[in-house]
């Protein structure tokens, strides 16, 4: 046909075409959603909060288990998170839920560093991820996604306002993690209190739930509900009047839960990756604005780094060689010394020597001296008898 | 597992016990859910959502012309794809085989597919057909790569996804066996695509000939070891059933038309001939039904699927192992020590760390190499050293003997010399005094005589 129909044909405009009867590709969501059930869904719950705010408890209640914890200490050396997985089938659906906790946190004296073993652990989950889609014969579609999806920041019902504790920390964490501050042991809060409104106004329009959880069931009328049972009155969980329980499990579970996910992915991940990337020095295009190809960047990347190897051993090589410089020049210097030490003490030596040749020569002097004395002693001593015989003659 | 209050069936949980004394995994630990907790929902919102988005496919259509690809695609969507605005490819044929696309927006049941469909004009219609697979290859190759920077880009975002997910392959009635190009292509792209190959034109064929095509067609794909596109297996019984039955009539004889005439008051798809009509969707006619219904209504997704995580990660894991081993090829020259055979299961990233590592673990023996022979020949030097103070200290400390002892002599000396001064000093003062006695008496007597 004519040049013209071969390139009405081959144009990246979409056409829009009607069907002339029912082709069946309506199926696809589901096709996608039994392939998303054979598969099985994961979610990964991270609870920040202090000892004894309630945790477990609201973790079991919002899934309708005892998940098997024992109580934490106060005494903890530093914070620790200890992640459990669990296996969980509703319907025909499977869940693998890990419920990551934090041991230890806002027990110590010093809590400075207390959000540093959360955030690592966070990086951690985003690293293996990058690791595992990095690798070079992966098998990302069965991974166990470890990513953190959803982190519920316990707030201790004080009433007033944040902890610096919790502001420092949910700052370090909300870029890196889905956050839904709540505020533990709602019951504990009276509903008239005007601080409860000013939290909400003061942590920037972020709805913090109020929760109770319980695993207790209780009779009230002819029910039986989980609820906490206090002298004035029962606290019912699934009441909306008495707490954002419902709120929160509608929102977390019923709802949003493979929204959150997606965040997860979408965003703090691939935050987390092109920081790493950057990190490391990779970029997506070159001074001249050409994309780099992936084989370019990792070539180039390569011979940077082996010019790095070379290099460090070049510097400790010429390090070496330096501090044998040194040392020679020392042990030199000590030799010296010594040298110097005993030319010294030789010098001494021969003064003394000197000395003691200077009063040899006086003593012998002394001697003769005495000697020579004592023969002229003995001389005159023998002229002096004449002189008596002389006299007698007389 | 026990029935909830409303009937439902109720949930349970179950936490995989520590690992077993004999370093298996320990076994489950299972409890049930003691209320509707509610994240059966999920795949609800995963049905929610993907709707939102959309969804895309990418079929690729390859054939002699003239086998009725294009009627066979309208067909299939039930849409005019090709038209006489839009022709087919066995309109479109030039000097050299192209590869050309063209992308389609549908709607159905408030699910929108972007279907792009990929033809080949030219294919294997000139005398010399060597090669003729080659732009294919390197067309699907290039979405390949496509997706691959995307993916590996720093700043990723949406990834268009346009990998080719389907690929049906036409093959011309002859009734007698596959052609060699037939062969040839499906042995170089079965690694690369999903291939479903197809006859065309099932029509020119009786019901006998056709299952002896069929199944010479089989006998010679198996031959070849081609890696058609096979079902997933399923638990289901039922489906594992409708499974083996389509697997016994493959490959899928078709007819396609663009005509729609009445028989026996219902209104078709069919092609009139002088002794009847061959319905489309008759499936004692043909296998088009089991086509529509396999490609589109329940296998779409896992042709997705499996290119996703088979045919591009081949592509990716070649790609990636090939420049890693260069990068190790330029440093075999330099000495430096490389592994290539452990890169498989590493990013390239992790194998710089490891190498680095290795190399820090290197330098770090050779640091101590040196520190140790630097430090033995200090020694060496050191104690030298102090042999020859020691030797030196020795002399000294026997030239301070002597000098003391002669000393001493002199001092004895002297004091002798003192001793026998002084004696003889007293002798003399003695014999001075006798003297001066002896005079003095003299004197006397003198004196006396003179009287």
């Amino acid at each position: 046909m004519a040049a013209t129909d071969v390139d009405v044909f081959s144009n990246e405009e979409k056409r829009s075409l009607n069907l002339g009867g029912h082709v069946g590709f309506d199926s696809l969501p589901d096709q996608l959603v039994s392939k998303s059930v054979t598969q099985g869904f994961c979610f990964n719950i991270l609870c920040v909060g202090e000892t004894g705010i309630g945790k477990s408890t609201l973790m079991n209640t919002l899934f309708n288990t005892m998940f098997e914890n024992e109580e934490a200490s106060h005494y903890q050396n530093g914070v620790y998170l200890r992640p459990r997985t669990y296996d969980l089938l509703e319907s025909n659906v499977h869940l693998k839920l890990t419920i990551v906790d934090t041991v230890g946190f806002g027990d110590q004296i010093n809590k400075e560093d207390s959000y540093k073993p959360i955030v690592d652990y966070i990086d951690t989950q985003f690293e293996n991820y990058l690791q595992e889609e990095l690798k070079i014969k992966r098998s990302l579609f069965n991974y166990h996604d470890t990513r953190i999806h959803i982190c519920l920041y316990f707030i201790a019902p004080t009433g007033h306002s944040l902890k610096s504790l919790d502001l420092v920390t949910m700052k370090k964490l909300d870029s890196k993690v889905n956050i839904i501050p709540i505020i533990a042991k709602a019951d504990t809060i009276s509903k008239n209190d005007e601080a409860v409104s000013e939290i909400n106004a003061s942590m920037n329009a972020l709805l913090p739930f109020a929760v109770v959880g319980s695993v207790e069931e209780v009779k009230v009328g002819n029910k039986t509900v989980r609820a906490r049972q206090y002298p004035w009155g029962i606290v019912q969980v699934e009441n909306e009047n008495h707490c954002d329980f419902v709120k929160l499990r509608e929102m977390l579970i019923r709802v949003n839960m493979e929204d959150l996910r997606e965040q997860t992915h979408a965003r703090h991940y691939e935050l987390y990756r092109r920081c790493k990337l950057e990190e490391m020095g990779f970029k997506d295009t070159d001074p001249d604005s050409q994309p780099f190809s992936l084989q370019e960047t990792y070539e180039a990347k390569r011979k940077e780094f082996l010019g790095d190897l070379q290099r460090k051993e070049e510097e400790m090589r010429q390090m070496f060689v330096n501090k044998v410089k040194e040392t020679e020049a020392e042990l030199k210097e000590k030799e010296r010394e010594l040298h110097d030490k005993f030319e010294q003490l030789k010098r001494m030596h021969q003064e003394e020597k000197r000395k003691v040749e200077e009063k040899r020569r006086d003593l012998e002097e002394e001697m003769n001296g005495f000697n020579r004395k004592k023969v002229a002693a003995e001389t005159l001593s023998l002229s002096q008898p004449l002189k008596k015989d002389k006299d007698k003659k007389n | 597992m026990g029935l909830r209050e409303d009937g439902s069936e109720r949930g349970w949980v179950r936490e995989r016990m520590g690992l077993r004394e004999d370093g298996s995994e320990g076994g489950w630990l299972q409890k049930n859910l003691e209320g509707y907790v509610g994240f059966a929902n999920l795949p609800n919102q995963v049905y929610r959502k993907s709707v939102k988005r959309g969804f895309e496919f990418t079929l690729m259509v390859v054939g002699e012309s003239g086998l009725g690809k294009s009627t066979l695609i309208n067909s299939l969507f039930l849409t005019e794809l090709y038209s006489p605005e839009y022709p087919g490819p066995s309109h479109r044929i030039k000097k050299t085989v192209q590869v050309e696309q063209s992308k389609v927006l549908v709607k159905e049941g408030g699910v929108h597919l972007l279907l792009t469909i990929v033809d080949t004009p030219g294919f294997g219609d000139a005398v010399d057909n060597s090669n003729c697979w080659q732009p294919v290859i390197d067309y699907i190759d290039s979405k390949f790569e496509d997706y691959l920077n995307a993916e590996s880009r720093v700043n990723r975002r949406q990834m268009p996804d346009s990998r080719v997910q389907c690929c049906l392959y036409f093959i011309a009635p002859s009734g007698h066996g596959l052609k060699p190009l037939d062969i040839e292509f499906m042995k170089r792209l079965h690694e690369k695509v999903n291939i479903i190959p197809l006859i065309a034109k099932a029509d020119t064929m009786t019901p006998e000939e056709c299952q002896q095509f069929k199944h010479q067609i089989m006998k010679e794909i198996q031959e070849h070891k081609i890696k058609i596109y096979e079902f997933p297996e399923t638990d289901d019984e039922e489906e594992m059933k409708m499974v083996r039955r389509i697997k016994d009539r493959l490959p899928l004889a078709v007819v396609g038309s663009n005509t729609i005439i009445e028989v026996n008051g219902k209104k078709v798809r069919g092609r009139q001939y002088p002794w009847g009509v061959a319905e489309v969707e008759n499936g004692e006619h043909c296998d088009f039904t089991i086509l529509r219904n396999m490609l589109i209504r329940t296998n779409m997704q896992d042709l997705k699927d499996v290119t996703n995580n088979v045919h591009y990660e081949n592509y990716r894991s070649r790609k990636l192992a090939a420049v890693t081993y260069n990068g190790t090829d330029n440093n075999k020259n330099k000495g430096q020590l490389t592994k290539p055979e452990a890169s498989d299961s590493m990013s390239p990233l992790a194998q710089m760390e490891e190498e680095r590592r290795d190399h820090v673990s290197k330098m770090k023996k050779m640091e101590q190499e040196m520190e140790q022979v630097f430090e033995m020949k200090v020694k060496e030097k050191l104690m030298k050293l102090r042999d020859s103070e020691a030797e030196l200290q020795r002399r000294h400390e026997q030239m301070k003997k002597n000098l003391e002892l002669q000393h001493r002599e002199l001092e004895e000396k002297r004091r002798q010399l003192e001793e026998e001064k002084n004696s003889w000093e007293a002798q003399q003062r003695i014999l001075e005094q006798q003297k001066l006695d002896a005079s003095r008496t003299l004197e006397k007597n003198k004196k006396k005589k003179i009287f």
